[in-house]
């Protein structure tokens, strides 16, 4: 099959400052073990795992902490070895601010794998369900921070054809390089994952995608795709190397692929069903560990960076490590009042604590001074808001609907198909928080359609119940009647 | 350590705008005014001062009266910007109680009564200046004759346009009819239907090269600041574009079919409100459709109506009436333009 190699564009988006250089300015270090690791249960889309370890319990590292039953889940593992402390609630990342279960270890230093982990293992000969079977265990999710269960997506069903691959290292929002970090220091196996990822989907291309804002990630790439000497940016063994614009959100998935494809993934389908697959580089490289390496998804790259810690860098972060830790690995705070986002300041979460865990979702602990009380004006309607949509809204009329509470109107304006990347209200003359409006919005409709779910779930059973009760009524005087007959014949 | 809560979203949210883009719309209005003082006189000046000053005191009483923060509400320029738009519409040394009144009902009436900023669905000086249109025909279609070049050589100091705009007449028995004259648009609507043709009457004097003299510079500045406006991305093309094309379109067409009865469309561009409506009176984003494809609807019914009313209609020029109209369609409009959703089937 031919695929063109040129570029599409995608509506909106915005060229905003990268503010990157100041995380990269310092080499890649693995940050220290703290003290104390919580992990929760669930850092992932889907089901919660269950715990599989009891308060006291020894365990080593990678071992399975807690389990995933359900299809949509994804196991957690031990990221050293150490004690469990305690399994319980613990403040969690959750924009509700809420806790959630979790386990709490303490490392006993020693850092020592399990047994049957962190072995070499060459997984050509590995058919494709247990290479399935090993990503599942592994607990791999999608670390661009959208952390759906990897497996799952890479087992798109028998009647989907996948021609395209994207491993995706275009990491658009400012601030954040751990993709980029990622990228320039283990090329070899972003491109030695992409190689078995494709064969897996069975995708005739595989695409590894760069900002161009990133030469030097694409060119490590590039090199480790084609041999130290050579640098030539033809595909080679199905998979090459493009460069996109520097545009922010390109790294949505969405856009990403029409930008790269000029296929648009439907409104309410997946790229699956336009024959595409999507994963982040860190997941490619998580994908590469646990199959080259039998290792578990444990660790990853965080970007602790902004202009309120002294020395911003790149931490490779044992997953549970409490954000404290990794700002003071970073030089402390520069500031005095701090505020904590996890993400990147377009669609990042703000943080109320800095005892809350590293999850596998964190690519980046960003820290800024707090911002002077924002005053909003009313909408003018302007319409800057329109232009810079990636998905042709119209936040305006968005933001009538969902103000005034009239959700059904939101919702046939599509407020379910916005992303939430924030460039409407980054450039909103009014300084409207445009997106937490689409947010209440849709936590309203879903609560609304909960609620009437559960009703009709009600009147259901309510319905049933009326009916078997005339049954019975029914059946017991179908009982008497052949009983009182008898008796009249009787005195006959 | 807890933080300070911070709900939501962080962003690099560079704070409310409003207030700048406002300025940017009164700073590209600067040279059309001066054009205007060289070419008519200081009573241009005398309007602007006086719909400024009554525009902000009945944005000040409103917002005062409504219980919202007035300083700022004054600091979004947006009651500055309507005062202007109005100030140049009312014919110069016109009597001080036209401009306040009409400022004053665009403010109270067509804007605060609605809800204030973003809330008016009409355009608030165009409701001001079609209330005193049809109050105060008289008045409002007495504009002086262009006296330029040059301030200087006015008949009328500084003084006599004070006396003439609160007293309605000067020193030497000048008055405002003295000074005034038919404008183009009027001129050429008059002549035609007297069974002149448009060259017979664009020989007289009111006439300049292209369109009405003084009046044309005036326009050409407005040009100037409405195309500074595009390049700055403080309005769309999609409206200015869309009302012009359809006005010369349409002006073209009728020229065409009858030189002696129609205009050409320069002589339509280059008079009356044309340019001022197109770049910055149907820009106006509250009162206008907001979808990119309604937009270029919007403008097109704007230069349409303008050109009926101009052509056939009772009133020599149209952008008032037919913006206010087409302020009432824009809901519609937009409703029925919305741009097809990423991953949406086009037609679906």
């Amino acid at each position: 099959m031919r695929f063109a190699r040129r570029l599409w564009r995608f509506p909106g988006g915005l060229r905003l400052a990268g503010n990157k250089a100041m995380s990269l300015a310092t080499p890649l270090v693995e940050a220290p073990l703290p003290e104390r690791l919580i992990l929760p249960l669930r850092q992932h889309i889907g089901a919660p795992a269950e715990p599989r370890v009891a308060v006291g319990q020894s365990v080593r590292k990678g071992e399975i902490l807690a389990q995933a039953r359900e299809y949509v889940s994804a196991p957690v593992h031990a990221p050293t070895s150490g004690r469990v402390v305690a399994i319980g609630e613990h403040p969690v990342p959750h924009p509700s601010g809420l806790s959630a279960p979790c386990i709490e270890l303490a490392p006993d230093g020693e850092d020592r794998w399990d047994d049957g982990l962190d072995v070499p293992e060459d997984p050509s000969s590995l058919p494709a369900a247990e290479l399935r079977a090993r990503i599942r265990a592994a607990g791999i999710v999608g670390l661009g921070g959208a952390v759906f269960p990897s497996a799952v997506k890479l087992t798109p069903g028998p009647q989907q054809v996948i021609d395209t691959l994207v491993i995706n290292g275009v990491e658009c929002e400012p601030y954040i390089t751990c993709d980029d970090t990622l990228m320039q220091t283990r090329p070899r196996d972003v491109v030695e994952g992409a190689r078995v990822l494709r064969l897996l989907v069975g995708a005739a291309r595989c695409i590894l995608a760069v900002e161009d804002n990133k030469p030097q990630a694409a060119q490590a790439l590039r090199r480790a795709l084609t041999g130290e000497a050579a640098e030539s940016n033809e595909p080679r063994d199905g998979i090459e190397v493009m460069q996109v614009p520097t545009r922010f959100p390109a790294g949505g998935e969405k856009q990403l692929i029409r930008v790269l494809t000029g296929r648009e993934v439907p409104r309410s389908g997946l790229p699956l069903h336009i024959g595409v697959v999507c994963l982040n580089v860190g997941t490619t490289a998580a994908v590469y560990d646990a199959v080259f390496r039998r290792r578990p998804l444990i660790s990853r790259i965080v970007t602790v960076t902004g202009p309120g810690v002294r020395r911003p860098r790149n931490l490779l972060v044992r997953l549970g490590t409490p954000l404290s830790h990794l700002i003071e690995q970073a030089g402390g705070y520069a500031i005095e009042r701090p505020r904590l986002t996890m993400g990147g300041p377009m669609m990042g979460l703000a943080l109320s604590d800095d005892t809350l865990p590293i999850t596998k979702a964190t690519n980046c602990v960003l820290v800024e001074p707090q911002p002077a009380a924002a005053r909003t004006l009313p909408c003018i309607r302007c319409g800057a808001c329109v232009d810079v949509c990636p998905v042709r809204l119209l936040p305006q009329q968005l933001y009538w609907f969902a103000q005034s509470g009239q959700y059904d109107k939101a919702r046939g304006h599509g407020v379910f198909d916005c992303i939430e990347c924030g460039c409407c209200a980054h450039v909103c003359p009014s300084n409207i928080p445009l997106v937490q409006y689409y947010r209440n919005a849709k936590s309203e409709i879903a609560a609304a359609e909960r609620e009437r779910s559960r009703a009709e779930r009600s009147r259901q059973r309510h319905e049933m119940r009326q009916l078997r009760l005339e049954r019975e009524q029914a059946a017991r005087k179908v009982r008497r009647r052949p009983a009182a007959r008898p008796t009249r014949e009787a005195g006959q | 350590m807890m933080m300070p809560s911070a709900a939501g979203t962080p962003s690099l949210a560079p704070g409310a705008r409003v207030g700048a883009v406002m300025r940017e719309v009164i700073y590209a209005l600067i040279p059309a005014v001066a054009v205007g003082v060289w070419w008519f006189g200081w009573g241009v000046v005398v309007n602007l001062v006086l719909a400024a000053a009554t525009a902000l005191a009945a944005e000040a009483l409103m917002l005062a009266v409504r219980g919202r923060p007035v300083w700022l509400f004054l600091g979004d320029a947006s009651a500055l910007v309507t005062a202007l738009l109005l100030a140049f519409a009312i014919p110069p040394l016109a009597p001080w109680w036209l401009i306040v009144f009409g400022t004053a009902f665009a403010i109270i009436a067509a804007k605060h009564l609605y809800g204030g900023l973003g809330f008016n669905p009409f355009n608030p000086a165009m409701v001001g200046y079609v209330l005193l249109l049809v109050s105060f025909p008289r008045e409002m279609s007495t504009w002086p004759a262009a006296i330029g070049p040059g301030v200087a050589s006015s008949p009328l100091g500084i003084q006599d346009v004070l006396s003439l705009v609160f007293s309605g007449h000067a020193g030497a028995g000048v008055t405002v009819d003295a000074v005034s004259s038919a404008t183009p648009l009027d001129a050429v609507r008059t002549g035609v239907g007297l069974g002149h043709a448009v060259d017979a009457v664009r020989a007289g004097g009111a006439f300049g090269h292209i369109g009405g003299k003084g009046t044309e510079w005036v326009n050409l500045a407005v040009l100037g600041g409405g195309l500074w406006l595009l390049a700055r991305r403080i309005i769309g093309w999609q409206i200015p574009l869309a009302l012009l094309a359809t006005l010369a379109g349409l002006s073209g067409l009728f020229h065409l079919s009858d030189p002696a009865r129609y205009a050409d469309p320069l002589f339509h561009l280059s008079t009356g409100a044309s340019l001022l409506g197109a770049f910055f009176i149907a820009t106006d984003p509250v009162s206008a459709a907001t979808t990119p494809r309604g937009r270029l609807f919007y403008g097109a019914g704007i230069g349409a109506i303008t050109y009926v009313i101009r052509t056939w209609g009772g009133y020599p020029d149209g952008i008032a009436f037919a913006v206010l109209l087409m302020n009432l369609a824009a809901p519609t409009i937009d409703q029925y333009t919305r741009p097809r959703l990423f991953g949406e089937r086009s037609g679906g």
